[in-house]
């Protein structure tokens, strides 16, 4: 019988050892491989046990075969054994794969309603180009929504059909028409010089169609000053259009009549991302203060001018996105907000 | 107002081949936007031509009917036919088959030829019909569209016509011609007119313009002409009605005469009916020099003309037939019987000029716009001349307007005129304006030279002189507009070009940025939706039963609200005093539209009038109030304060896959409420509250640490639920966001964070079902004290193992010191403080 110390034996044993852990498939058989080559009955442990009953000359070779060979088999189980672990979570990752397309949606986002994203974008021009945002009240005394703003005690738009009144008449109180009363609060409230954007909710007797709403919503711009300008009109309106629609917008000024500006005007823009092309798009009104609206404040006009300047953020909307019917900005339906999200 | 160009171009110099188009393109650079176009030759075309019936011969047919074969000449005897074409008789005699019967042989007539299209895009071709060849029509004024006669086909002798055969007919009857409408603002009133609109175009287009007015020649007047006198015993605001009152008579008319075709052409261009020669007259005078007249039968008169208010009950029929009650503001015009007009803007039925007319008074007159306005709006009356009349008359065109008039009459009617004239009453006195060396260029921003301020002036018609420092400018009569120097600015401004003036970007000092409540309010509104609510935007207007049920919280209440005098619908016609209203029928009308799971919300002002409404006073224009006064009108303007409200019902999501999403309930509301304070830093104290339109056992209501009620959550009522057709659990809240944002810490100061370990116990406390967990939880904090970091409850439980009628909470507590690690007696010793409050308090037994 060979010593199982035999050189020859032991490089069997690594061999057989090598084979059995290369032919183990997965873990479990890499187990059993290593209790068989590896474990306490192994033929290099057994042949390991040998060593201590040799002649102590002899025990140093016997260990420079035993040493190596076991060296080699543990290396290669190591290495089997991270080979087939990673074979595993491979695995594990594989089965573990899902379809990704059929994620629910747990949280839904909710959705800001354009009118009050416009509003806001708009009011954030002004604020960063060191304007106030002022706002007032929706019933409105009758002086401040026409008297102050110039209107004759017989001006057509002080007419039933025209503007909402509360009852009683003889009250003086409106639904402000328009957030120009906001502007003379402005200049009884604050001290000159005033610069101030009123956005707000505004309300006329129209029936609800395609393009009128008896409630919407308006922007208008106040500025007074000392020798405030028609030019500085058109400059605030042509930066403010370029911040709304691009480098490429510009203004147009067209003569008009408004009882609350003297010179007034029809303000263009010049839309160059209309639908169907760039084109002029009437956007508002706008002028100069009358000097009767400043006196009407206590603002004497001989020292100071200003100007004014509104526009509807309905209108804008449908123009600057392509809205084009009123009816989807009033009614609340869900998927007019949603499309657009928090953006504008 | 609509402008035929063949009548601009008597007075401004269009030039030949403009269209209408071009023609407005030029008005908007001073102001008249463009309207619209109207061009009969868009939807008519030629070959159009005069015809003279050589004979006609009736064929009665099967069906009862009579049709007229003609033949017709459409090109003089001798001439050749030029014309070519399918259809096209080279002989120049035509076979027509003709169902109208108003004509006879000899009778010129319109002949639309094979190739030609009438209104309708219906184009004329020679057809097969009653056994001829049809090769044409003999054309009605309604089938030309230019009348709504379709009694019969045009005879042109009938018209006054008697063209060569052959004749263009479509000039011949003002197809030819087109109009440019233009948006007049009211400040212009003077450009209802052809006189005032070739001011403008002149002004515009930097060429010379005719001023009608001076065309005509005023006769010199002998005597005194009819009696007229002013008497009006009501000015308003201190203004006479009628402060001029020219009239002049013709007699010897023949009313019946036709109205001439250029006549009737240019009215109909323009948008008025041709209705008799004489009524035609009136219309294209005051076209023409924006004079409103009226012509008065003179034999129906009875006595001299009075121009007066009306009388207390005084009533009067006008021309429409109607039956007008006047009112004592009302100016007239009378004679010895009464009423017989509503001064300048409706005549009387019984003094109208008729077919037998042949004495007519002519009024051209100067009235108050005022007057004329508040009129018009009593009795709902716009007409032609109540229009120009509120916007303001040319004081100084009366006699050329009447002076016109009587010549056409005297021309087309075959009248004579009365050599004498009246001119009764004192014209106002020209408005006399100062204008500053320099003022326009201050106020536009532009350098305009002294030349050009003088062109534009005196463009307009203004006079002007110097004086030392600037030109007195004295406004021109049919300007009432121009009454300050800013005025006469934009009169400077618009003639040399609004293109002119530059952009200079004007710097504003400093500013705060967003005041801290409208950052507060951003921030709600963003924070909601950041939750997964979507935002809509509500009309205010609600009925008294939705004020009722969501403006207070116990039935039976009184709601003050506000209420519109004039609604859109009577059903709604008060102002919210809650967002919940228009939630829910928004959230209603989505539901209807297939969307079931919904989580709406609203920012927005609620009404809420206190026992002031309004004021009496209304202070004049153009002066600052007194303090007092400013106080008055402030003090009735009813309190506004915003809210914020929201509406759930159906499920926080769509299903999906392996995900059951969770119904909204109760208990969302009340957590966007939460939210809210969260956002704003303003701890809401929530307690079982008891609110109408809510679930009576499942209402939180939410109060400040002050004790002040700020609003509602929960689930909404089941019944009002049913009544409104929404799902059963629908869950709302509300909340008063001004009372939110004034509790709100100006600034927050930070707390010290303690790094020293946490020890957490819990606890079970059972309690009677009724205690709320809210008070048993405050009995633990205060109970446990300082050391006591944060307490929540995790579970309620009542069944098994506990008694009928109690209920088990169970509390996590997080305990911590500032100073030192806790040890797990310090922890327990505090959290049995806090169970012993609870039971002290609420009876609480531990478990």
């Amino acid at each position: 019988m060979p010593s199982p110390l035999d050189e020859a034996a032991v490089a069997a044993a690594v061999e057989q050892a090598m084979m059995a852990f290369k032919a183990a498939s997965d873990l479990d058989e890499l187990k059993t491989a290593r209790l068989a080559h590896v474990g306490e009955k192994s033929p290099l442990s057994l042949a390991n046990r040998e060593i201590g009953k040799l002649a102590k000359e002899d025990k140093a070779a016997a260990g420079k075969i035993i040493g190596p060979a076991r060296g080699r088999i543990n290396q290669a189980l190591a290495a089997r054994t991270a080979e087939l672990e990673a074979e595993r979570e491979a695995q594990i990752l594989v089965e573990e794969a899902v379809d990704v397309t059929a994620a629910p949606r747990r949280r839904r986002a909710g959705a800001r309603h354009p009118l009050s994203t416009l509003q806001e974008r708009v009011s954030d021009i002004f604020v960063g180009m060191g304007w106030e945002i002022a706002e007032g009240p929706e019933v409105e005394s009758e002086w401040f929504n026409f008297d102050a703003l110039n209107f004759k005690p017989d001006h057509p738009a002080r007419e039933m059909q025209d503007t909402f009144f509360v009852e009683p008449p003889e009250a003086h109180l409106v639904l402000r028409t328009h957030t120009s009363p906001v502007q003379v609060r402005s200049m009884l409230e604050r001290d000159l010089p005033v610069y101030v954007l009123c956005p707000g909710r505004t309300f006329r007797t129209d029936e609800l169609d395609a393009t009128h709403t008896p409630v919407f919503h308006q922007f208008e711009g106040l500025a007074v000053d000392k020798g405030l300008t028609m030019a500085d009109l058109r400059g605030t309106l042509e930066h403010f259009s370029r911040q709304m629609f691009g480098a490429e917008a510009k203004i147009r000024l067209r003569p008009a009549y408004f009882p609350f500006t003297e010179p007034s005007a029809e303000m263009d823009i010049w839309h160059p991302g209309a639908k169907g092309g760039p084109r002029w798009i009437e956007w508002g009104g706008c002028g100069m203060v009358n000097p009767n609206v400043l006196r009407a404040a206590g603002i004497d006009p001989e020292v100071y001018s200003g100007f004014a300047f509104g526009m509807g953020i309905e209108r804008t909307l449908m123009f600057r996105n392509d809205v084009p019917d009123m009816h989807d900005m009033i009614e609340g339906d869900v998927r007019f907000s949603q499309h657009f999200g928090m953006e504008i | 107002m609509r402008i035929p160009l063949s009548w601009l171009r008597e007075y401004a110099q269009v030039p030949v081949d403009a269209t209408a188009e071009d023609v407005m393109a030029d008005l908007v650079t001073v102001g008249l936007e463009e309207e619209d176009v109207h061009r009969p030759s868009d939807s008519v075309s030629g070959p159009i031509v005069v015809g003279q019936v050589l004979d006609v011969v009736k064929e009665p047919q099967t069906n009862g009917k009579t049709i007229n074969w003609c033949h017709v000449r459409v090109v003089p005897e001798g001439a050749e036919q030029t014309l070519t074409g399918d259809g096209i008789d080279p002989s120049g005699v035509q076979g027509i088959v003709c169902g109208a019967h108003n004509f006879e042989a000899g009778d010129k007539v319109v002949v639309t030829l094979p190739g030609a299209v009438l209104p309708g895009d219906f184009r004329i071709t020679p057809r097969k019909t009653y056994g001829h060849t049809s090769a044409g029509m003999i054309a009605s004024a309604r089938e030309l569209g230019i009348g709504d006669d379709h009694d019969g086909i045009i005879v042109l002798s009938r018209l006054g016509l008697d063209p060569e055969i052959g004749a263009d007919a479509m000039a011949l009857l003002g197809l030819t011609d087109e109009a440019a409408e233009i948006n007049v603002t009211p400040d212009r009133g003077y450009c209802f007119s052809i006189r005032g609109v070739a001011r403008e175009y002149a002004l515009a287009t930097g060429t010379s313009f005719t001023d009608p007015a001076a065309q005509v020649e005023v006769a010199d007047a002998s005597g005194e002409g009819y009696p007229v006198r002013l008497e009006d015993q009501a000015p308003v605001y201190g203004k006479p009605g009628c402060d001029r009152f020219v009239a002049r008579a013709v007699r010897g008319v023949d009313a019946s005469r036709p109205t001439p075709q250029w006549m009737a052409s240019r009215l109909r261009l323009a948008g008025m009916r041709s209705i008799s020669l004489v009524v035609d007259i009136s219309n294209y005078v005051m076209l023409e020099l924006g004079q409103p007249l009226h012509f008065y039968d003179v034999d129906k008169l009875q006595g001299p003309i009075v121009v007066r208010r009306a009388n207390p009950g005084e009533t009067l029929v006008t021309l429409d037939g109607k039956e007008r009650k006047l009112s004592t503001e009302d100016l007239l015009i009378t004679d010895d019987r009464g009423a017989v007009g509503l001064a300048g803007v409706m005549g009387g039925a019984e003094t109208e000029v008729g077919d037998g007319t042949t004495n007519v008074l002519i009024e051209s007159a100067h009235f108050d716009d005022v007057s004329m306005g508040r009129t018009r709006r009593r009795h709902k009356l716009p007409s032609e001349a109540s229009k120009r009349n509120e916007r303001g008359v040319d004081w100084e065109v009366a006699d050329e307007a009447a002076q016109r008039a009587v010549d056409l009459l005297v021309e087309l009617a075959g009248g004579t005129a009365d050599t004498t004239a009246t001119d009764a009453g004192t014209r106002p006195v020209p408005m006399v304006i100062d204008l500053p060396d320099g003022f326009a260029s201050r106020l536009i921003g532009f350098d305009y030279s002294a030349e050009q301020i003088e062109t534009a002036l005196t463009g307009i018609g203004a006079s002007i002189e110097q004086y030392d420092g600037g030109l007195r400018v004295t406004a021109p009569s049919w300007r009432p507009d121009l009454a300050i120097k800013e005025d006469l600015v934009e009169e400077i401004a618009r003639l040399v070009g609004y293109d002119r003036i530059p952009a200079t970007l004007p710097v504003a000092p400093p500013g705060r940025g967003l005041t801290r409540g409208q950052q507060q309010r951003r921030r709600v509104l963003q924070s909601l939706a950041d939750a997964g609510l979507t935002e809509v935007l509500n009309y205010p207007f609600v009925s008294t039963e939705q004020n009722t049920t969501f403006g207070a919280p116990h039935t039976g209440t009184e709601v003050a609200a506000v209420k519109l005098a004039n609604p859109i619908s009577a059903e709604f016609g008060y102002l919210r005093t809650s967002l919940l209203p228009g939630l829910l029928e928004t959230a209603r009308r989505n539901h209807s539209r297939g969307f079931r799971d919904l989580a709406l919300y609203e920012g927005g002002l609620v009404f809420l009038p206190g026992e002031k409404i309004g004021s009496e006073v209304l202070p004049p224009l153009g002066v600052k109030p007194s303090e007092e006064v400013l106080e008055e009108l402030f003090a009735g303007i009813p309190e506004q304060p915003w809210h914020v409200g929201a509406v759930l019902t159906g499920h926080e999501a769509a299903p999906g896959a392996g995900f059951t999403p969770r119904a909204w309930e109760w208990s969302d509301a009340v957590d966007a409420a939460l939210t809210v304070g969260d956002i704003l830093g303003v701890e809401l104290v929530v307690a079982q509250g008891e609110h109408q339109a809510f679930h009576p056992g499942r209402t939180a209501q939410l109060s400040l640490r002050t004790g002040e009620v700020v609003g509602y959550a929960g689930e909404l009522h089941p019944k009002l639920l049913a009544d409104l057709d929404l799902p059963a659990r629908t869950a709302a809240m509300e909340l008063n966001g001004e009372a939110l944002f004034e509790a709100a810490a100006d600034v927050i100061v930070a707390k010290p964070l303690s790094t020293f370990p946490l020890s957490t116990q819990d606890v079970a406390l059972v309690v009677d079902s009724s205690v709320p967990a809210e008070a048993v939880r405050e009995a633990l904090r205060e109970g446990a004290g300082e050391l006591l970091e944060d307490i929540a409850l995790f579970d309620v439980y009542s069944g098994t193992g506990i008694e009928p009628g109690k209920k088990s909470l169970a509390f996590g507590l997080r305990f911590r010191a500032d100073d030192r690690t806790l040890t797990a007696d310090e922890a327990s010793a505090a959290r049995a403080q806090g169970v012993e409050l609870a039971a002290a308090r609420c009876g609480a037994v531990q478990r």
